[in-house]
């Protein structure tokens, strides 16, 4: 042992995982430029990018609407509780507005998206991978890239906004429904409340978010797919690697977009 | 004609391909015999660029592969996957004709379905067939799906994977059979990797081992049983005992 090795040794074990980190990064980036650039070179796949439309969008659009319910739901009881402390309770109707729109709409929608999305498409081109089917698209002349991946990245970015819209409104009915029928609120005044407090670019910031965690759940269960291991466990690996990469993506860009959008 | 010189791929310290020299001419029926984990099926995705070699190379009628353009050369081939590989969210119709949905050969669908059907009914499948899934298929019936969609848009040249891997005897006959013939009638050059005898004598005009890296042998399948390689005689007879290791 050298006599610096007591100094580098705890240096070494902190720089590896942040140069792994970079590089895996780094692979993502690469891996989102070469699917992206599929989008303005021919041949184009209409019918995958409707079947993705219908998985991503049409079939997530139960899980999104059940979490933005009781999450505006619990929302206004927390604001209602929490708002009494200070005699702010006729807040409730503006705080649910607002948290669900600017936030708790894209950042939830987003994380029950990448839940069932992320780990769907990367179980299936794994699959797809570990059963040499990718073998046989190049054989067969088809890019993967432009196939299988733009697609679902494509509609994933198309899809996830309009979840979030729809998930926005289904979370503020349920601030309404508490907020109405538990908490005592006048319904037309709540409805006015919300509408009074609420302005246009705190919904359209939400979709922008939306579009960015869409992109971000596709990408990610594309890229673990078509880099997942062999057999079972290979495809349980990048199954969970997408899932769990495509959420910390999604909290880490809404911090940043949330700095870009409120505080410049 | 396909010809491969002093082709090396490593996996990181495990070296593959040691230096392949191999030439498969036109119209010829190539078998690749050797033990599991070999490098068979890598030398096949090698030529196909599903996996690019260290060094050597590999040439198409004297055009280097990585030179030539994909799409125009991945047209020339078909292939017929170990597991068959086929499209589990796709119909079997679909299946066979996908090069003729899609791309420079795509064709009307209602055509594109006939050339579909056809071709099962080629591979001694019924019509009824088309509109099933994969998942709804036997591994013979699989198999014959793939190999109907290696020939749907008549490639010159056809690789087998492993044709009759997992199947019983008797399909495993009729699938040699199959490939013999298609071969013969498209005039096709064929290249299949195989560690079963009977495909061997059923399919092959040439045969050549691959043994550690290397092709230990390679002749005519008439001299193969009377050549004096110890090696191949103790892969062809299934011993025991012999040069090859028998834990690997």
């Amino acid at each position: 042992m050298t006599l610096t090795a007591p100094l580098t040794t705890p240096l070494a074990a902190i720089g590896r995982p942040v140069l792994a980190m970079l590089a895996y990064i780094g692979r993502i980036a690469l891996f989102a430029v070469s699917v992206v650039s599929h989008l303005f070179r021919p041949p184009f796949y209409p019918r995958e990018f409707l079947t993705a439309l219908m998985q991503i969008g049409w079939f997530s659009l139960p899980v999104v609407g059940l979490t933005a319910v009781f999450t505006g739901g619990a929302l206004a009881l927390q604001i209602y509780s929490g708002g009494a402390r200070f005699n702010a309770e006729a807040a409730v109707p503006s705080i649910v507005a607002i948290g669900m729109v600017r936030e708790l709409g894209p950042v939830l929608g987003g994380l029950m998206v990448a839940a069932r999305v992320a780990s769907s498409i990367a179980a299936e081109i794994g699959t797809m991978k570990v059963t040499e089917q990718i073998d046989a698209l190049v054989t067969l002349s088809t890019n993967p890239l432009k196939y299988l991946a733009l697609p679902r990245v494509l509609a994933a970015t198309l899809a996830v906004p309009v979840l979030v819209a729809t998930g926005d409104a289904i979370g503020i009915a349920g601030g309404w429904l508490v907020g109405v029928h538990r908490l005592g609120f006048n319904p037309a005044t709540y409805l006015q409340n919300t509408y009074d407090f609420l302005q246009s670019w705190d919904v359209v910031s939400g979709l922008w978010k939306g579009a960015a965690f869409g992109f971000i759940v596709a990408l990610m269960g594309c890229y673990h797919g078509m880099n997942s291991g062999r057999g079972a466990q290979g495809v349980g690996a990048a199954t969970k690697a997408a899932v769990v990469g495509a959420s910390v993506l999604i909290l880490a860009t809404n911090y940043l977009l949330t700095e870009v959008f409120f505080t410049s | 004609m396909i010809e491969l010189s002093a082709v090396h791929k490593s996996f990181g310290p495990n070296r593959v391909l040691r230096g392949v020299d191999l030439t498969v001419p036109k119209g010829e029926s190539m078998v690749i015999i050797g033990g599991s984990g070999t490098g068979k099926s890598v030398l096949l995705k090698c030529i196909l660029g599903l996996v690019t070699p260290d060094a050597g190379m590999i040439s198409l009628d004297g055009q280097d592969v990585t030179r030539a353009d994909r799409d125009a050369f991945l047209a020339r081939f078909g292939m017929l996957f170990q597991g068959g590989a086929l499209f589990d969210s796709l119909r079997v119709w679909e299946n066979v004709a996908f090069r003729l949905l899609r791309g420079s050969l795509k064709r009307p669908k209602a055509e594109a379905r006939e050339i579909a059907i056809e071709k099962l009914r080629r591979v001694g499948l019924k019509p009824e067939t088309a509109d099933l899934f994969p998942a709804e298929l036997s591994g013979g019936m699989q198999k014959r799906v793939g190999l109907a969609r290696a020939i749907a848009a008549s490639p010159e040249i056809i690789f087998f994977d492993e044709p009759t891997t997992g199947l019983d005897p008797i399909m495993s006959g009729v699938i040699n059979d199959l490939i013999r013939e298609i071969v013969t009638e498209m005039g096709a050059t064929a290249m299949t990797i195989t560690h079963d005898m009977s495909s061997v004598r059923a399919i092959a005009d040439k045969v050549a081992m691959l043994h550690d890296g290397l092709i230990r042998w390679t002749g005519p399948v008439a001299e193969m049983d009377a050549a004096s390689d110890p090696y191949l005689q103790q892969f062809i007879h299934g011993r025991a005992d012999g040069p090859i290791a028998s834990v690997r």
